[in-house]
């Protein structure tokens, strides 16, 4: 019930960003969805792509230092108070989150919210009990 | 050579200083013979003279100095910890401590007599330089293992002056001591007196409440544009002097109220300046590695130590000052890659051990020191590799930590760490390159 992100460790200097972008591009790998996390010295960037594993390769190839992180993907429904009330199934679960960032596909009116906790399992049991939806990796990239 | 003194010309010791030149190497012969013999009984040496065939009895003139095998650091290491030791542990009063190439430090024995001879080599460069019995001396040397601290303090009390064993750092703390306790005296490296004079000159302290006159400046090399510049900026005297804890710690030479280079203390210690390549002795004047052989030395008789200290040795006929020892030029660099930061010694090979540490495979990383402005700082280059990498900030955040903390714990210095991409820093043909090093330290 997990999906794979892919994270590069990114230097903060001109250019470092944009060749991992052209990697994927000549490889024809479309990125579904990114976030940057970034310190005044480097960066992380944390990818989301329907062929993670050639992706890896490629990227591991051009020289990048790449890891493969499980990662949790839930729906909200895109209106005010969405995200909120999912944050609150997670804040009474106990369970930390270590990052998160959002994005809309091909999911008509919902969002994807993808998340890192420290304890996924637990997460993803309360989100269900919520009846909450929880996306694996087909259902992700499936229409 | 100067001629005109520039503070008064004073003598600690006349008696050894000033000895006749015939005198004084029939003296160093003797000594020597001693030291080789005090050499003899630990088992570096033993096994040494045993493959060269040498017996103390054979060397009796300075010309069979050339006889004796050269020590390293290296041979200090491969003894750990106390495989140099010339008597056994209860006679001795005190250890002190140098940084070694990896983690440990090198360990160095003293004995009482070895404290006492320490206290009164000491003596003589502070009194050159202008300390008086009557006169209060601001310590701003660490005390711990590093010699410099104990040293001068050992060299102060034998004066008889007053000492304020202030330590290291704190700048507010020292500037406040110096307000209030004014003392005329300052011990510390040159950098820190940069700083110091840095935030007098800001206008935190007002100069004319100081009651500041000589500083005697060491543990790091430094030049004469720095010495122009920190005795204009706190209209002071400095003085240099020279020493490393192999051989004894600060006290082995310094400079005289002439200032014509720092002169040996040659009663008890042998200088030669060799090539660092060949191994061969050079002549008087030419730039070579020194090397010291410490002569009275009972708790750690060292024979030909190699200090990779790049200077040369000159005798430009008598000083004026009335001293007949040969003098030394300044330290004008390394043989080895050896740095020096805020005073302390640091070996790349130690940030190699650190980064071992975190991860079995040392990562290729690079180490950049500078000094923007009066403070040594250094940053440690590291090529991230996936062993290092997470794609929780957190975590990168913590690995940082671990590996700044682990630098702190082999060196004792704190450093910044900057991970870059792979590839990225500069590859070597041969031996790495392991080090840019920005600042000026060489006139």
């Amino acid at each position: 019930m997990k999906i794979n992100q892919i994270s590069l460790f990114l230097e903060n200097k001109p250019g470092h960003l944009n060749a991992i972008c052209r990697t994927l591009a000549s490889n024809n790998i479309n990125i579904v969805t990114l976030s940057l996390a970034d310190t005044q010295q480097f960066g992380i960037v944390r990818l989301i792509v329907e062929e993670w594993k050639r992706a890896q390769e490629v990227l591991e190839k051009a020289g990048h230092v790449v890891n493969v992180r499980e990662v949790v993907a839930a729906t909200v429904s895109d209106k005010p108070g969405g995200m909120a009330e999912l944050l609150d199934t997670i804040s009474k679960a106990g369970v930390n989150i270590e990052y998160m960032y959002a994005f809309t596909f091909r999911h008509g009116a919902e969002a994807v919210l993808i998340f890192r906790f420290d304890d996924p399992d637990r997460a993803i049991n309360a989100l269900r009990a919520a009846g909450r939806n929880v996306l694996d990796f087909i259902t992700l990239f499936s229409n | 050579m100067n001629t005109i003194p520039i503070i008064e010309n004073r003598i600690w010791n006349p008696e050894c200083e000033c000895m006749e030149r015939r005198e004084l190497e029939a003296l160093q012969a003797k000594r020597l013979q001693e030291a080789v013999v005090r050499a003899s009984r630990n088992p570096f040496y033993q096994e040494a003279f045993g493959r060269l065939k040498i017996t103390p009895a054979q060397i009796h003139r300075l010309e069979d100095l050339q006889r004796l095998p050269l020590t390293t650091k290296e041979d200090l290491r491969d003894s750990y910890p106390l495989g140099f030791m010339g008597v056994p542990r209860n006679e001795i009063a005190r250890y002190q401590g140098t940084s070694g190439t990896t983690g440990k430090p090198t360990w160095v024995a003293y004995t009482e007599n070895d404290v006492e001879n320490w206290s009164n080599l000491c003596a003589r460069f502070l009194v050159s330089g202008g300390l008086k019995k009557e006169h209060t001396v601001q310590l701003s040397f660490g005390f711990g293992l590093f010699t410099g601290g104990f040293g001068l303090h050992f060299g102060i009390q034998k004066v008889g002056a007053a000492i304020i064993p202030i330590s290291s750092g704190n700048s507010e703390r020292q500037l406040t001591c110096m307000l209030d306790l004014s003392p005329e005296i300052l011990i510390c490296t040159p950098s820190y007196a940069l700083k110091l004079m840095e935030t007098i000159q800001a206008g935190d302290v007002d100069r004319s409440q100081l009651r500041l006159e000589h500083a005697y400046f060491g543990g790091e090399p430094w030049t004469e544009s720095m010495r122009a510049r920190i005795e204009e900026g706190l209209q002071i005297k400095c003085w240099n002097n020279y020493g490393l804890a192999e051989v004894q710690g600060p006290g082995i030479s310094g400079e005289c109220a002439y200032r014509n280079g720092m002169h040996i203390q040659e009663d008890h210690f042998i200088f030669e300046v060799i090539d660092p390549e060949t191994l061969e002795p050079l002549p008087d004047g030419e730039r070579g590695e020194i090397v010291v052989t410490p002569l009275c030395r009972e708790g750690f008789p060292v024979i030909r130590y190699r200090t990779r200290d790049i200077g040369y040795i000159f005798n430009d006929g008598a000083c004026p000052c009335g001293r007949t020892t040969r003098r030394m030029s300044r330290i004008l660099g390394r043989t080895d890659d050896m740095l020096i930061i805020r005073g302390v010694n640091v070996f790349p090979s130690q940030i190699e051990t650190a980064l071992m540490r975190i991860d079995a495979v040392a990562p290729h990383y690079m180490i950049e020191v500078s000094r923007p402005e009066a403070m040594d700082t250094v940053t440690v280059h590291i090529e991230i590799k996936p062993e290092l990498f997470s794609d929780s900030m957190r975590e990168m955040h913590a690995i940082k930590k671990e590996i700044v903390a682990t630098i702190m714990q082999i060196t004792g210095l704190r450093m910044e760490v900057n991970l870059v991409s792979p590839k990225t820093l500069a590859r070597f043909e041969g031996k790495a390159k392991r080090v840019i090093d920005h600042r000026n330290l060489v006139d």
